[in-house]
């Protein structure tokens, strides 16, 4: 009688027993990610399951992850098969307006530069010993856009998901402390404080149902590998523009997109099993991704700096810093730095313009650099 | 001399800070348009007195829409 209750009693104390050090760090990681999500609201929506999931992960004996865990089931439903960074894709395209780069299309040089820092990523990660396909996850950080990164590190390297997606979106939402320092020390005082009127052109109906069509069709020829990514923020885009179909605009833009953040985020934060997240790769793969975005930002300024001599002063370098995908955050922190020189300068839907260009750039960008590594044999 | 400010963005007028009759200085914030779900403060354009304002709030306003007009001081 006695020693059945003191059996049952350690059977309490099992998962105590089973408790590690790399268990103990990670949940206090996760933690740390509930406080920055909650309490310092970087990107709550994210932050907080992924937080959450990282707890749950890292409890010993409940196997969450294991086959038939609630956990693994999610994950091999949504994120295995890329379909949830997709799904959020549609509601991206039917909650991005596109015609503040219609307006302008010279912006979309500058959504093409702050792309840039994916590439360089690329071959930094390259030179410092990683394989193709993981310098290939690393690199694709630069693209400053969460579902991109996931998508194509689920694909090609699953086994740095979690490292990649908390670099991916905590860079993002300290855009704002990341980017100024950046741009000021690129830029001169008298570039910082030009004055962008707004654009009046308006787009026309046409224009904007063609947009997401043509850059499909035509991106889907040239990268063909990027076609989901493609194809998913550009239908969600027709229907917005399309007006015709409301109900699914605005479900892929708001029940849908809250749904799927909430598993992503869970199946996301599952990834961060204390034995394989805490190693220095992962460090590395931090670091780099901080590299790639400060890299994405110095390119963009620079165009941008191109852009000024070439417009003969017309064109404010700071707009070249919104180039980077994370939208509407960088775009937000151009109006703002040019407002600190000039408080009659709005440079909002310029930067807007830059902003929704970079939002594709990344997506071609990826594309781009699949359909290459798919023309050289690697995948 | 009258001073028109309107609209350098697209948006919807969240707060309208100042009253017809108010004294501004340049520079001072003057309203706060809300745009791509961004608060952005809009500023006067010169130091004067306020003696006309086109908008109220929760109005949506396009670029070029009038805001307000500031009589210029001196």
């Amino acid at each position: 009688m006695l020693e059945a209750f003191a059996n049952g009693f350690s059977g309490l104390l099992a998962g105590f027993m089973h408790l590690q050090i790399s268990n103990v760090v990670m949940i206090i990681v996760g933690c740390v990610l509930l406080y920055l999500g909650i309490k310092k609201d970087f990107e709550p929506l994210l932050l907080v399951p992924i937080g959450f999931g990282c707890i749950l992960v890292n409890i010993p004996l409940a196997n969450l992850m294991e086959p038939h865990g609630f956990l693994r089931t999610i994950y091999d439903a949504g994120i295995m098969t890329e379909l949830f960074p997709l799904l959020i894709f549609v509601g991206i395209g039917a909650m991005t307006d596109f015609s503040p780069v219609l307006e302008n299309p010279v912006t979309f040089l500058l959504g093409a530069a702050g792309q840039s820092g994916i590439f360089l990523t690329l071959a930094l990660a390259l030179a410092l010993g990683f394989n193709e396909l993981d310098a290939v996850a690393i690199g694709v950080i630069g693209a400053c856009d969460g579902p991109t990164a996931i998508y194509v590190t689920a694909k090609y390297a699953p086994h740095l998901l979690g490292a990649v997606s908390v670099a991916a979106y905590s860079y993002m939402s300290l855009v704002p402390v990341i980017q100024p320092p950046i741009m000021r020390a690129l830029t001169t005082e008298k570039e910082r404080t030009v004055v962008m009127r707004a654009t009046r052109k308006s787009v026309s109906k046409t224009t904007r149902l063609l947009f997401p069509l043509v850059i499909t069709i035509l991106g889907g020829l040239i990268a063909p590998m990027g076609l989901p990514l493609l194809g998913t923020i550009m239908l969600g885009n027709l229907m917005r523009e399309s007006g015709a179909v409301e109900r699914l605009t605005k479900a892929s833009a708001n029940e849908i997109a809250n749904v799927v953040t909430l598993l992503l985020g869970i199946s996301i934060g599952a990834t961060m099993d204390g034995k394989i997240f805490l190693q220095t790769q992962t460090l590395i793969v931090l670091a780099l991704g901080f590299i790639a975005i400060c890299l994405d930002t110095a390119c963009g300024v620079l165009l941008g700096k191109v852009l000024y001599v070439t417009s003969k002063g017309k064109i404010n370098p700071l707009i070249g810093a919104a180039g980077i995908s994370a939208f509407p955050m960088s775009a937000r922190v151009v109006m703002k730095e040019g407002q600190k020189y000039n408080k009659k300068n709005y440079l909002l839907m310029h930067a807007m313009g830059a902003n929704a260009a970079g939002q594709i750039g990344s997506v071609i960008a990826a594309a781009v650099m699949l359909s290459v590594l798919k023309g050289m044999g690697i995948i | 001399m009258k001073i028109e400010l309107t609209s350098p963005i697209p948006g919807k007028i969240m707060k309208v800070l100042v009253d017809v009759g108010d004294v501004v200085n340049e520079d001072d914030e003057v309203m706060k348009i809300e745009s791509m779900k961004m608060e952005n403060p809009i500023y006067a354009p010169a130091a004067g007195t306020i003696t006309a304002i086109g908008v109220k709030e929760n109005d949506e306003v396009e670029v070029d829409d009038l805001l307000l007009v500031i009589e210029e001081a001196g």
